[in-house]
């Protein structure tokens, strides 16, 4: 890997407690991580090993107990509600549940039109908006005019994803956190959306951070990968590397734990 | 050939909505279970897999409607019996089943003991309390999970344990047949792969006789069982051995779904992922001709009109499709 790339996002000495006193969790253990501009990051690892909590913290809806997230070699600033605003012009997110991350009651274009407004794009004609927000449907592989005057739950779990992406396709943060995207939708519409966020990362250059417990996805999506293990990155480095070649105990559980097609799967390491 | 456990002959469901449309999720869809055998149900979501699970086991209440076909467990036809009856003396000592979100399935106010008593006096409630205890622990310890689980609440056991003391309790009673329905899609990779393990050691030890496995993952698939069923929208498209069916694919869909495997494993991050175009029809009105025609690359103008019946193919194998296997194998192999 080239130092010589910019840096888009970093973390020094990151931790997150929860409780105090003889209850005290350590659920993310000072965690040093550099992410640079036009990558795809994977963070892997089991259910409890800290993933979701620091992706909290990487989108600043909760609090670092100690540490220093710097955003492009500043330390990131998000004491006030506008300052909070304006970093998240630049990270967006998608969750796990597709079903409950949009708004009930608000129809698609209004979901769409809320983005190009968001970007600027206030004063534009409505012609243009409509056009800007077909391109966003059909870069998903979805029809604007099936979707307008719809409701969210009119949706399949793969299409309300795939709105997910067109919504991010609008609003060209330079980050894009995934935490799971993929966990609650089946195989097929799996890799339609994997190709979607490989084809973001190409078209406008979106630094992407996926966060996955399926470390065939990482291996498939990433550039670099990050394993986390109990609150703490226990291996990391080009995805190759780290996966065909792991030497952490635990990177070689984990990969030995996902079925195989083409190898024999060993059921009596468990 | 042993002997067939369960013999499927063209079910028909459908689903009656409020505002009286049916919805056809299953049709003429037939099957037949070996002792000692697995069979692996795959598909993507919303093609009646779920569905399918519950009419096998002859659940049929509102909105789920039986239309034709027969179910025959151990030489008894249970398509025709009341779900009430079924409920009474064929579900736990026949069949049995784990649902999907099984996470939920345990009321978290009452000990897991009381979970097993309740299964076992509704077939029998003449059974001394502490029989069902001394089963339920020696059970428990032959599976691999500690006694102490027995005197636990539900919530606090972990997502792993908790799946698999539903399991264990569901198969309490030694059922012919047990039906999982995605057992491991909510789990970590290692907390699935304990699962498979005490599924393996279920049919090993004899507790049940034979299992069908629905799941959209299909490396687990092949991991896990003997033959597998391909389903699209409502319909069985393809039977196989899982080898079969897995590297040598004859119908078109089986053939995507093929495609859009991912493991870790060198030679995989090269590979193009292809996805299947389009979306499966509604089945308000499916159709007339192949359900599969309109996202099909070999479709042509006859395949819209007319449709056909399962063709055998070889041994044990079977396509739903107009076109030749062999052609179709030719088409596949080209890609």
């Amino acid at each position: 890997m080239s130092d010589t790339r910019p840096i888009c996002l970093s973390g020094k000495g990151i931790t997150k407690v929860f409780g105090i006193g003889d209850k005290k969790t350590l659920a993310v253990d000072h965690v040093d991580f550099e992410f640079y501009e036009g990558e795809i990051i994977s963070i892997v690892g089991e259910s409890g090993s800290g993933k979701t909590t620091l992706s909290k913290m990487l989108l600043g809806l909760m609090n670092v107990t100690e540490g220093q997230i710097f955003y492009q070699d500043k330390p990131r600033d998000i004491r006030t509600h506008k300052k909070k605003k304006e970093y998240w012009r630049n990270i967006q997110a998608i969750f796990q549940d597709p079903f409950s991350s949009f708004n009930v009651f608000t129809k698609i274009d209004t979901v769409l039109l809320d983005c190009i407004n968001m970007r600027g794009g206030r004063h534009l004609p409505m012609e243009k908006k409509i056009e800007m927000m077909t391109e966003a449907c059909s870069f998903v592989n979805l029809k604007f005019e099936e979707l307008t005057n719809k409701y969210p739950f009119e949706l399949s779990g793969g299409q309300m994803q795939r709105l997910m992406i067109a919504r991010i396709f609008l609003l060209k943060p330079k980050i894009l956190l995934a935490d799971e995207p993929t966990s609650m939708i089946d195989a097929c519409s799996r890799a339609t959306i994997l190709d979607m966020m490989i084809n973001l990362r190409n078209e406008i250059g979106m630094t992407i951070i996926f966060i996955t417990h399926d470390i065939g996805l990482a291996y498939y999506i990433s550039d670099t990968v990050y394993i986390m293990e109990h609150g703490k990155f226990v291996e990391s480095g080009s995805a190759d590397e780290v996966i065909l070649n792991s030497k952490a105990d635990y990177t070689k559980r984990l990969i030995s734990d996902v079925p195989k097609i083409y190898e024999e799967w060993d059921l009596t390491t468990v | 050939m042993g002997k067939a456990i369960m013999e499927v002959k063209n079910l028909t469901t459908k689903y009656i909505t409020r505002y009286r449309e049916d919805i056809y999720a299953v049709s003429d869809v037939s099957l037949s279970l070996e002792e000692g055998k697995s069979i692996g149900i795959a598909g993507e979501s919303g093609c009646g897999k779920s569905t399918l699970a519950l009419s096998l086991m002859g659940y049929y209440f509102p909105p789920l409607h039986y239309m034709s076909g027969d179910i025959i467990i151990d030489g008894q036809n249970i398509s025709k019996m009341k779900p009430d009856a079924i409920r009474k003396s064929i579900l736990g000592t026949e069949i049995a089943y784990i649902p999907q979100a099984a996470m939920n399935a345990l009321n978290p106010t009452q000990k897991i003991i009381r979970f097993i008593e309740d299964v076992i006096h509704a077939h029998n409630p003449k059974v001394p309390d502490k029989e069902i205890y001394d089963l339920a622990r020696k059970r428990f310890e032959e599976l691999g999970l500690p006694d102490t689980v027995l005197d636990k609440h539900a919530v606090e056991l972990s997502g792993g344990m908790k799946q698999r003391t539903v399991i264990a309790i569901s198969t309490i009673l030694s059922p012919k047949v047990l039906i999982a329905d995605e057992p491991s899609s909510a789990l970590d990779v290692t907390s699935q792969k304990m699962v498979i393990k005490m599924l393996r050691n279920l049919m090993e030890k004899g507790y049940i006789k034979s299992m069908i496995f629905i799941t959209h993952e299909l490396p687990l698939l092949y991991n896990v069982t003997d033959d597998i069923m391909v389903m699209y929208a409502g319909q069985i498209v393809e039977r196989g051995s899982a080898k079969e069916v897995v590297f040598d694919p004859i119908h078109p869909y089986s053939k995507g779904l093929m495609g859009s495997i991912i493991v870790p494993e060198s030679g995989a991050r090269d590979m193009k992922l292809s996805a299947i175009p389009g979306t499966p029809p509604n089945l308000k009105n499916p159709p007339n001709g192949c359900r599969f025609a309109e996202r099909c690359k070999y479709a042509t103008a006859e395949c819209k009109v007319n449709s056909v019946g399962l063709r055998e193919f070889g041994t044990g194998r079977s396509y739903r499709c107009m076109m030749d296997a062999t052609k179709l194998k030719e088409g596949n192999a080209d890609e």
